[in-house]
């Protein structure tokens, strides 16, 4: 039976009749020989798109539906429900992207128009292959995977638990707390970091709903939405914890320091048994194995001699743990930028430039410097510069503003006028970006309490001095742009206020959950407005600054975001999954085995006395791996059979095919 | 052309090797069989008939004709049209007219650089005037014409239609036989249209004996490049066995042999592209690196893998190369020796 094509051509507004001669493409689509009828519409999605739809259907009993509109992401869902109001089967609507695709990538009105046509005349074609299908219902896992336990993954972890749902935390560190325990003061409100944030991470730690797994990575991550399985890798920390106390003697009695680069950003010193700071949570210190001496020279073992609980174990292995969990949220946050790449501005080569996080850690009370602002030689500076942008807005470096580094720029230049009223403080800034809640009253605060703002990004940082009151400074070599000037200005202190990138391994753990990256290497999100939480994964979140960089207030709404779209799927229980998934036909299977060891849900199984492989549907995700891979065809992925893309293919190639058939004759 | 009831065979080659004709004869005594039941029309390797003996026969005289060779010039194109009408069912016999097989191969270069290697440039051509055919010669006695040399080598099916494919290089005896035998009985053959008969719905891995496991391949060998752990499946050590991706009904003859498959019986039913289906799979059982490597280190790696994979087009499309997606190199238009564009 010949099937009846309807299509329906969406304006979007201008946006794809702007660019794509829609009324042309409908009187194009109406004359094709498969078409049954052809209409446009000025916003096809709306409920009298809709209706048109739908009214057709039931009135002219069409069979097939071609939507060319927007992309599937935004609309698909939308289309298939006005087929399956009208009695469709919504697995019989293929949708033709003509905007993302086609009139946003150009102005050239002749070429979008044609390629409308193209990409319609693919559909149609399609279509006429699709097969009904039926939906598939999956129950949910209430647990959940949060990675990284910085503020976002707590602010997560305390709203499911709260909820009375089961989380698994997972901290790569020896504690949660991220880099908000590093800092000293909040800004604008100048809260204690610590005093507000510690109480969350002892909440953490002692919540019955919290499985903390401090000092683990995640390993591998199988399944889908609702039925995840999580390996991790619990590293081994040499402390047994069922027997440690957290008594901190090991730490006490341990010979070997070491420079802490990570909580301390290398101005402090830590042992190598350790906790990274006081207030740790989980209580327990770990074994740094590189720079213990038992470990490097077979003796010492002072810690195991002094530990009161003998819980140092030295044979202590890594250990695997799996769990099921339902949704994952990743909070893995963000790296400073590293200020060695500006050799310029001097820092590793000049002792008094250092970085913002090494300033953080030494204006906190419980920092190495116990909250003096020293210079090397332990002597407090005259004069402090801080150069805003290190890092960002360059498009050498990153491209992007960090948003968070005027605001915490503004927050030193307060912190060194407080704790050294007589030293002067310079802020050299391209822009001050001041748009948060009480950012620009704490910006002109700031400049009443005296500080020097200079606009200009900053050339150099030297120690070469020109003139006598130069002599043993460190200079900063400007060029002010309100003024219209070069400037030097020495000083005895520069922090570098270095910006937010992705983690350094971002892409491996983007990998590893499959998640997209943009260009700099944040994890997108499904939509930048109105899905910022969700990734392309179905049952996998984001949140905080892995997917951009943000100040604690954003990361703590998107913390609790995620956790509440994490809620709002255990609540329904049940997930409604698609039915494409891919089928070995048995007949045609001669057991070659290439499908065997690809899937990335271990779907496929062998059956060694047929000699022949199986996909099981149930752990099938149709990604499709295997249908490709099949080199006799054996395997088919619903909805993506080889007739169905072969047919939009040729179709799509309508134009071509023709000059094709004229040239070859 | 006796009037003795018996149905009429017929079996000619177009551009083929000879191998083809002789995997009839070589059905042992059974041809005697043949003979007996049917009459013999036309079959110039095996009796002396001449073209116009076949233009004078009515149309659809011919019972059977088995078609072997691909259709390189235009004297294979007429001899495929007269066949056709002279013919009530017409088989694709072999690789060639099913698929075009090696001589399909020079779909990869142009008619022109065929004629430069084979006239001018090989070591053993003595021809200082650089003499190259031509289809339309004058000389004194008039106008001699020999068959124009197209571009492009077709299979039998993309000149007319063919009732019925006997695919292989050749067909295996055994399954010629089975065709022949079938016919002879008045057996009822499937639909016809290109229909694949004497040949298996399977992959060649079905009637392999060797032992198959799950495949990672690390680098591809060339046969005289190792010497191959018996018994188990070539592919997994890195001989690139068609056999996955190819029609069974051989019997994987070459396999049992410790020979990789090379593809001859062409791709299973569905399968657009044989070589594109092999590359795919391989790509997939490609394992180097692991999954946190770095991107760029990961496709370097491949890539080496990939280079040690020789003749990747004659080797993947050694027989399908007419019927693939490919079909032929692209050729600028009137760039051809003889102007045959076909």
């Amino acid at each position: 039976m010949a099937e009846r094509v309807g299509v329906y051509i969406c304006h979007c507004g201008t946006n794809i009749a702007g660019v794509v001669d829609v009324p042309e493409v409908t009187r194009w689509a109406g004359e094709l020989p498969e078409v049954m009828i052809a209409r446009d519409y000025k916003f096809m999605c709306s409920s009298l798109g809709q209706d048109l739809i739908e009214k057709d259907i039931k009135e002219l009993g069409l069979t097939r539906i071609v939507v060319a509109a927007c992309s599937p992401h935004m609309h698909e869902k939308t289309f298939r429900g006005a087929a399956q109001r009208a009695g469709l089967n919504p697995f019989l609507m293929e949708m033709a992207n003509i905007r993302e695709l086609d009139s946003w990538t150009t102005d050239d009105k002749e070429a979008a128009t044609q390629k409308a046509k193209a990409m319609i005349s693919g559909a149609i074609q399609r279509v006429l292959f699709h097969q009904p299908l039926e939906l598939i219902t999956v129950s949910i896992n209430p647990n959940t995977l949060i990675v990284g336990g910085g503020i976002a993954g707590i602010t997560a972890a305390l709203e499911l638990a709260n909820a009375g749902y089961h989380v698994y935390m997972v901290e790569r560190e020896p504690s949660i707390g991220g880099h908000m325990a590093q800092l000293d003061k909040t800004f604008p409100t100048l809260d204690c970091a610590a005093c507000i944030l510690t109480p969350r991470m002892v909440d953490v730690g002692q919540h019955p709903n919290i499985t903390l797994l401090a000092y683990s990575e995640v390993e591998s991550v199988e399944g889908y939405v609702g039925n995840f399985t999580v390996t991790v890798r619990k590293k081994a920390s040499y402390v047994n914890e069922e027997l440690c106390t957290g008594c901190g003697i090991c730490e006490e009695k341990c010979p070997k320091k070491v420079v802490d680069q990570v909580f301390e950003a290398g101005i402090g010193t830590r042992k190598a048994v350790y906790r990274p700071f006081p207030q740790a949570v989980p209580k327990y210190p770990v074994i740094d194995r590189e720079n213990c001496i038992y470990f490097q020279k077979g003796k010492c073992k002072a810690c195991q001699i002094f530990c009161p609980t003998n819980a140092i174990d030295f044979e202590q292995q890594d250990r695997f743990i799996q769990f099921e969990v339902g949704n994952i949220i990743v909070a893995t946050g963000y790296d400073p930028f590293d200020a060695t790449r500006i050799p310029h501005y001097g820092f590793g080569r000049l002792p008094n430039v250092i970085t913002s996080v090494q300033f953080e850690r030494m204006v906190n009370a419980s920092g190495p410097t116990g909250g003096r602002i020293l210079l090397k030689d332990g002597t407090p500076p005259k004069s402090v510069g801080i150069i805003h942008c290190v890092g960002s807005r360059d498009e050498n470096y990153n491209e992007y503003c960090s948003r968070v580094c005027c605001m915490y720029s503004l927050k030193f230049a307060h912190l060194v006028r407080e704790r050294l009223p007589d030293a002067e403080v310079y802020n050299f800034y391209i822009d001050i970006r001041a748009s948060g809640k009480r950012y620009e009253e704490f910006y002109h605060r700031v400049m009443m309490e005296g500080a020097n703002m200079v606009r200009g990004r900053v050339a150099e940082v030297t120690d070469v001095a020109r003139t006598a009151d130069e002599e043993g400074k460190l200079i900063i070599q400007v060029y002010d742009t309100l003024l219209g000037e070069q400037r030097r200005i020495p000083v005895d202190m520069v922090i570098l206020s270095v910006g937010v990138q992705p983690r350094k391994d971002a892409r491996q753990v983007a990998q590893l959950f499959g998640l997209g990256c943009d260009f700099a290497g944040f994890f997108t999100e499904r939509h930048p407005k109105l899905d910022p939480l969700l990734t392309m994964v179905e049952g996998i979140y984001i949140a905080g600054a892995c997917q951009g960089p943000m100040a604690i207030p954003e990361t703590v709404a998107q913390g609790a975001g995620a956790a509440a779209r994490v809620a709002g799927m255990i609540g329904q229980g049940t997930v409604v999954m698609e039915p494409i998934k891919a089928h070995i036909d048995e007949e045609r299977c001669s057991g070659c085995r290439i499908c065997n060891n690809l899937c990335p849900y271990k779907a496929i199984v062998y059956h060694e006395d047929r000699q022949v492989s199986e996909a099981i549907s149930a752990l099938c995700q149709g990604c499709g791996t295997c249908v490709a891979a099949c080199p006799s065809a054996a395997i088919t992925g619903a909805h993506f059979t080889r007739r169905q893309l072969m047919a939009q293919v040729e179709g799509i190639l309508l134009d071509v095919r023709q000059s094709m058939e004229a040239s070859s004759t | 052309m006796a009037g003795n009831g018996k149905p009429k065979f017929a079996m000619y080659w177009a551009a083929s090797c000879g191998g083809c004709e002789i995997a009839v004869l070589n059905i042992g005594d059974k041809i005697l069989a043949v003979d007996e039941a049917f009459d013999i029309a036309f079959w110039p390797c095996a009796a002396d008939f001449k073209v116009k003996d076949v233009e004078s026969y009515p149309d659809n005289y011919i019972d059977l004709c088995l078609f072997n060779g691909a259709i390189r010039t235009s004297e294979n194109e007429e001899m495929a049209h007269l066949l056709r009408r002279k013919s009530k069912v017409l088989v694709a016999f072999g690789s060639c007219a099913h698929e075009g097989c090696i001589p399909a191969l020079a779909n990869l270069t142009t008619s022109e650089a065929i004629f430069q290697a084979a006239y001018i440039n090989s070591i053993s051509t003595d021809n200082p005037k650089r003499v190259l055919p031509q289809p339309v010669s004058k000389v004194a006695e008039g106008e001699l014409h020999i068959p124009v040399f197209y571009d492009r080598v077709r299979a039998l099916d993309q000149v007319v239609p063919v009732d019925y494919v006997i695919p292989g290089c050749p067909p295996e005896p055994p399954q010629i036989w089975a065709v022949l035998e079938a016919v002879v009985s008045g057996a009822p053959l499937p639909a016809p249209g290109s229909t694949i008969i004497g040949a298996g719905k399977v992959a060649v891995c079905d009637e392999c004996p060797l032992e198959k496991h799950e495949k990672t391949i690390t680098r591809f060998y060339r046969p005289h490049e190792i010497v191959p752990e018996p018994g188990i499946c070539l592919l997994e050590q890195g001989i690139l066995c068609m056999g996955p991706a190819t029609r069974s009904g051989c019997g994987a003859r070459c396999p049992r042999a410790n020979m990789r498959c090379e593809g001859c019986y062409g791709p299973l039913d569905d399968v657009e592209d044989q070589g594109a289906r092999m590359l795919s799979a391989l790509a997939s059982v490609v394992g180097v690196g692991n999954l946190r490597d770095e991107e760029a280190k990961l496709e370097h790696m491949i890539e080496e893998v990939m280079e040690t994979l020789a003749d990747p087009a004659g080797t993947l499309y050694r027989f399908s190369m007419a019927h693939s997606l490919l079909q032929r190199a692209r050729v600028e238009m009137g760039s051809s020796s003889q102007g045959g564009t076909q």
